[in-house]
């Protein structure tokens, strides 16, 4: 029974026996689909007197709009940040991974390294929609050089950059071109920070916070220039002080300008935070946080030594360190576990886990609500779930490209 | 008149689905057979609008050959806005049933030629062969539809100006913004009504019970304008033990007492096997 072809005659899909995440709340409602966007029935019903052409029941699963992982540095044994030939390849391959996990849409992301490397990567992979090939890249998330070389982390410091006078145009040296980035971390207690971020942002990029030492005044100012996400946040940066809150206290300052957010990404692997730290930040601020992976080479890899970036990391169970020391270099868990693992933790709803990872990551990149809502004409990426929030199928723009069990 | 007392509003919203359902499948509506029913909105049909949902999950009721006809709608509400009345009927019955669009009629209040759209309405009406069932409800002021107090008994589809005491009481679904609340609505007339083949009134609460005491035991009055059902053949009030508060003891022990024959009217049709 499809609709009366006036307005289109893509074909209609409805899901049925569903419950759908909108409103900040799950709904038991169907979902429309069409020309794959959400469509609205009672337009169609009345507007157009037409009818889904396809049911697809759901058998009481959840549906969430998909996940968006904005810091990924590879999987699978892929290692983004490496400079091969084909890195395209090697991004398609994860993109195509990470659908079992409820990922809809990524920012593959580069840790500190030479010049060289962002000139030989960056110009490979292009901004692009998802699809049955693997999940959409939203952009590259360029971690460091310009980052701090006391909260460095498991970067290399050798190739650790500071500002040079000239602001963007030294960046451009560094990086080749920012047409294809959608986030830089930077730190910025780094002298000349304060241009940078404000000409980034005025560009469109998304300015982190993070693998840095400044204070909370520091961090304000950044944020005032236009910085809106903390990367990783409690890692890599000063701990909470009473006195001296440093980037932690970004998410209670009253110093963020009016209209803005800040947004922080938070590693929900049960390693990288302890759980009562988890809570405390999702306590105080609810609305900004950003779930994670900050999944490294080895996700999705047995136990052993693999690569990241210029260095060699080691799998012990769930933890990655880098090899022959105790700093953790990045996290193997999935997306799909980071909500899992942030709800449990937290206590929240089922709702605010599944937005944790979908609208919130979305409103960060300000590409709400064409991506991370279920609203009427958003995109329709879409995951469903069970009931414990394991995923049982992903769509993109209407479309399955992964199911379990196939 | 038939009148109907249940104990309470779901038990009487059962009773009006049950009957509905039954009147659907003695007609036997094919592709050539439509049957046609009138539909009201508000509080009042929700628990019917419920139950008849329910039969059509169950696979006992079908509304693929059943044509609607609502009785009003407000003037200048924009169609999708949550408390225009294509959105009641969407979101309470049409979005859970098998019914076609196409089949739907609800007066459109944002045309630019109101007059023709009413005239267009009642054309539809006797296209499709008049209605077999109109169900409606019962204002606390008397009205059906949108007739306020002093709508002629003989009246047609048409535009009116609602009376303050509906706008007020409107006002609670538009945020408690009198400004917001619509002032003009299309209804169908109580003469359009009184066309049909039958007519079913549902009438629940305590606070509609003047009204209905109005409507039975008094006589026909254009300002009690429910009370022209007096002089259809085939009227039925289903109400529940607060709605009879205003009558006489008389009046309800005499329709209480036939309720076992009444309720034959409710059982089940016998079992047979599913039509496609």
């Amino acid at each position: 029974m499809p609709s009366n072809k006036s307005v289109s005659d893509a074909p209609i899909t409805q899901f049925i026996n569903c419950r759908i995440l909108r409103d900040n709340e799950l709904q038991r409602e169907d979902l429309w689909v069409r020309e794959g966007r959400i469509l609205d029935p009672e337009k169609l019903f009345f507007d157009e007197q037409g009818y889904a052409d396809k049911r697809v029941d759901c058998e009481g699963s959840i549906i969430a709009p998909g996940f968006i992982d904005v810091q990924i540095n590879g999987g699978y044994g892929i290692d983004f940040s490496q400079a091969s030939e084909d890195v395209s390849d090697g991004v398609s391959f994860v993109a195509k991974k990470i659908l079992e996990h409820g990922v809809t849409s990524f920012c593959p992301t580069l840790v500190t390294s030479p010049p060289e490397v962002y000139h030989k990567v960056l110009p490979q992979v292009k901004v692009h929609d998802g699809g049955p090939h693997g999940a959409g890249v939203l952009g590259f998330h360029l971690e460091g050089p310009f980052i701090s070389a006391e909260k460095k982390g498991a970067h290399p410091e050798k190739y650790l950059r500071t500002f040079k006078s000239g602001g963007l145009e030294h960046l451009m040296e560094v990086y080749g071109s920012l047409d294809d980035v959608a986030i830089v971390t930077l730190a910025p207690e780094l002298p000349g920070s304060q241009s940078v971020v404000r000409e980034l942002s005025q560009r469109g990029i998304t300015v982190s916070l993070g693998h840095s030492a400044a204070d909370l005044s520091q961090a304000e100012e950044a944020v005032q220039q236009g910085a809106s996400f903390i990367t990783h946040l409690f890692n890599a940066m000063l701990p909470f002080h009473h006195r001296d809150p440093g980037i932690v206290g970004l998410l209670t300052s009253d110093g963020i300008p009016a209209g803005r957010a800040v947004y922080y990404g938070m590693i929900a692997d049960g390693i990288h935070t302890n759980p009562a730290a988890l809570r405390i930040a999702h306590r105080a601020h609810p609305s900004g946080l950003v779930l994670v992976t900050d999944a490294i080479t080895a996700m999705g890899l047995p136990p052993g030594r693999h690569t990241l970036g210029q260095q060699v990391i080691e799998i012990q169970g769930l933890h990655a360190y880098v090899a022959g020391t105790k700093t953790l270099s990045g996290s193997i868990a999935t997306m799909d576990m980071c909500v899992r693992h942030f709800k449990q933790a937290s206590g929240c709803s089922v709702q605010e886990a599944l937005e944790a990872a979908s609208l919130h990551p979305a409103q960060l990149l300000g590409i709400s609500p064409k991506k991370g809502k279920l609203d009427y004409g958003s995109d329709a990426d879409l995951v469903l779930l069970d009931e414990g929030l394991h995923v049982k199928a992903t769509y993109i723009s209407g479309e399955e490209v992964w199911r379990k069990g196939q | 008149m038939k009148l109907i007392i249940l104990n309470d509003y779901d038990q009487a919203s059962e009773w009006a689905a049950k009957y509905i359902r039954n009147k659907i499948l003695q007609f036997s509506p094919g592709p050539n057979k439509y049957f046609t029913l009138g539909l009201p909105t508000g509080s009042t049909p929700l628990g019917c609008y419920k139950k008849l949902i329910e039969y059509y999950k169950n696979g006992d009721l079908s509304f693929q050959y059943v044509k609607t006809f609502n009785m009003d709608e407000y003037v200048g509400l924009p169609r999708d806005h949550p408390e225009s009345y294509h959105s009641f009927m969407w979101n309470n019955f049409f979005k859970h049933i098998d019914i076609k669009a196409e089949n739907t009629h609800i007066l459109d209040g944002n045309t630019a030629d109101l007059q023709a759209e009413c005239e267009s309405f009642e054309k539809k009406i006797t296209a499709a062969g008049g209605i077999q069932l109109f169900v409606g409800g019962i204002g606390p002021d008397g009205h059906i539809a949108f007739n306020e107090p002093g709508s002629s008994l003989v009246s047609r589809t048409r535009v009116k100006t609602l009376a303050k005491d509906t706008i007020m009481a409107n006002a609670r679904f538009f945020d408690g913004d009198l400004s917001k609340v619509p002032t003009m609505a299309l209804t169908v007339g109580v003469g359009t009504v009184m066309d049909a083949k039958e007519v079913m009134i549902l009438i629940t609460g305590a606070h509609k019970a003047f009204a209905l005491y109005k409507a039975i035991e008094e006589g026909v009055n254009h300002m009690w304008t429910v009370s022209a059902f007096q002089q259809h053949p085939q009227t039925i009030f289903v109400c529940d033990e607060d709605a009879t508060l205003e009558l006489r003891v008389k009046t309800v022990k005499y329709f209480k007492g036939m309720m076992h024959v009444h309720n034959k009217l409710v059982e089940s049709p016998p079992s047979e096997p599913k039509k496609n």
